[in-house]
């Protein structure tokens, strides 16, 4: 399989939708992009509904073809991207296939594309432990994976789903290199006072982590701008700098290259 | 039929094990026969994850179990069951009798029955890391084998997606009775791109759309009452313009909500001044009256 290039790959992982996999997995890569040096790569594996291309602001691109393959689509010079977005052409296409097809297409993203030499493999993946997780973890096993972030918000019902992933994890021997929570209280913009919208009802990541012995990579505090980076397709860091969830994202993102042996520290991306 | 309400402890228990053989399909007959009293089949769909198809399908039962309906839930969430602990039932098991499984009773006059693989496992941590012909067995067994006797109502919780869970229970439910879908979506763009493709699953499949629910929509601060867009505005309302279906409203977010599903506990009957509750109650009435009408 045509999978050498990747130095460093992060699977970004959630047992539970809509915790914000996507939009961690497009800002790690941006933010692992900032420097002109690392050449990123974001693969999205969720078939059914793909969002990173819309988040990285490629909706509507297209993928081409070469003599060496697909070519991803590129947001930066050195920073690449794939996702069955770029394959349907329509926003009402759906993509309604049964596992062995999709395995056949995240095959191809992986054997077909041509990423070039990689710095970091950042893969989305859509929630739950089934086909797409076990066909990614199958395919990549000839390389190196540093392993899985999980992302998780703070309540219970979300937490339930994300230790069946840890599960999951341990079950195919993925390193665990952290969890991240997602949507960790939300401050008033007007009154300034902290409303826990998902409460953390049973301890939150914090004590699921404690309890069972996993890191605690950072919490992050829900911000409407998020959402609204995400729907236009920019960056988050770079448009909201001074936000308390861009200081944690970017603390969270400094953290993981420092601990891959990136020696110099993440330069702050300039607000154009 | 077997009467349900027989003491289940003394029934054999089902657990979900990894030594237990893939099912033979059941005959046509047998399905038939659990359905045979369900009046209206209700899918509660999303392309989108986190959006609270599992929420929306728990209160509609609750809204609808107040209005002297009676209830199922069929939870086809295989990977992320979250129905059992919205209903504080996570720690029920499943036991068999002559017409085949006997669906899990919340609430305490047993007006709800729920059916899910949160309560099969043999640890609430354990991963359901299966592929899709797996699922889909299980999936079909939910439909011919549950017992759910005499419902008004049967409301199937899915997982987001249009994949292997969402095609079986299509297949295997279609043939007994006549499907509906409610859609849930937040406002933003990101999840309404996810719902659209939902919406060709539906058209595709033949899946009657009864409207779209617009959830997460604004949080209103508890201590100012200033109202915040966390997720954005109104992205489900124009796509259910777009789509030409109904729109059947707006919950807001709702601390209070999010408290109860942790909780197990009945929103809709102990919270009614919530700022969840009128859109809740709005949308389970439009239900009932088979007609959603514009708000």
């Amino acid at each position: 399989m045509k999978m050498l290039g990747f130095s460093h790959t992060v699977l970004v992982l959630s047992g539970k939708g809509g915790v914000g996999k996507s939009t961690f997995s497009a800002l790690l890569a941006r933010g692992l992009a900032a420097r002109d040096d690392t050449q990123v790569a974001l693969l999205d594996i969720d078939i059914c509904g793909p969002s990173v291309p819309r988040m990285m602001g490629l909706e509507g691109e297209q993928v081409h073809q070469s003599g060496s393959g697909w070519s991803p689509v590129y947001v930066e010079e050195n920073l690449g991207v794939m996702s069955v977005g770029f394959l349907l052409s329509s926003p009402d296409d759906a993509v309604i296939w049964r596992g062995p097809k999709k395995n056949g297409l995240i095959k191809q993203f992986l054997r077909d594309v041509d990423w070039g030499e990689v710095d970091y493999l950042i893969i989305d993946t859509p929630p739950g432990t089934s086909d797409e997780h076990l066909s990614i973890v199958q395919y990549l096993s000839a390389a190196h994976v540093d392993g899985a972030v999980i992302i998780t918000t703070p309540q219970e019902v979300s937490l339930q789903d994300v230790r069946k992933e840890i599960n999951f994890c341990r079950k195919v021997k993925l390193p665990i290199i952290g969890v991240v929570e997602n949507m960790s209280g939300f401050i008033c913009p007007k009154c300034k006072n902290e409303s826990q919208i998902f409460p953390p009802t049973t301890g939150g990541a914090e004590k699921m982590c404690q309890n069972l012995n996993i890191s605690l990579l950072g919490k992050v505090p829900l911000d409407p701008q998020i959402g609204k980076s995400c729907d236009k397709g920019q960056s988050f860091l770079a448009e909201v700098p001074e936000s308390p969830a861009t200081l944690s994202y970017r603390s969270i993102i400094q953290s993981k290259s420092e601990n891959h042996c990136v020696t110099r520290p993440l330069e702050r991306q300039n607000h154009q | 039929m077997e009467s349900l309400t027989t003491d289940h402890n003394e029934l054999p228990r089902v657990r979900y094990t990894r030594s237990l053989p893939t099912p033979v399909p059941p005959a046509d007959s047998v399905i038939r026969s659990n359905l045979a009293g369900v009046r209206h089949v209700l899918l509660v769909l999303s392309g989108k994850g986190g959006v609270g198809k599992s929420t929306v399908a728990t209160e509609l039962a609750l809204a609808l179990r107040l209005a002297g309906k009676r209830v199922g839930i069929l939870d086809v969430d295989l990977c992320g069951p979250s129905i059992p602990r919205m209903l504080r039932v996570q720690d029920s098991a499943v036991h068999q009798c002559n017409s085949g499984w006997v669906p899990v009773f919340a609430h305490q006059d047993k007006s709800i029955s729920l059916m899910s693989i949160g309560f099969l496992l043999e640890k609430p941590d354990d991963a359901v890391v299966w592929r899709g012909p797996k699922k889909n067995a299980l999936i079909k067994q939910f439909v011919s084998d549950v017992a759910w006797g005499d419902l008004d109502f049967l409301i199937v919780d899915t997982p987001p997606g249009t994949s292997d869970e969402h095609i079986s229970t299509v297949e295997a439910l279609r043939p007994h009775k006549p499907l509906a879908a409610i859609l849930v979506t937040t406002p933003q763009a990101v999840s309404v791109a996810d719902v659209r493709r939902e919406l060709t699953f539906c058209k595709k499949t033949g899946l009657r759309v009864l409207g779209i629910v617009e959830n997460m929509s604004g949080f209103v601060c508890p201590h100012c009452s200033e109202c915040t867009n966390i997720f954005s505005k109104g992205g489900g309302e124009e796509l259910a313009k777009h789509a030409g279906v109904p729109f059947l409203g707006s919950v807001p977010l709702d601390p209070q909500l999010s408290q109860s599903l942790e909780d197990g506990r009945d929103f809709i009957q102990e919270f009614p001044k919530s700022s969840a509750f009128p859109a809740l109650a709005h949308i389970a009435q439009q239900i009932l009256d088979g007609t959603p009408r514009s708000s």
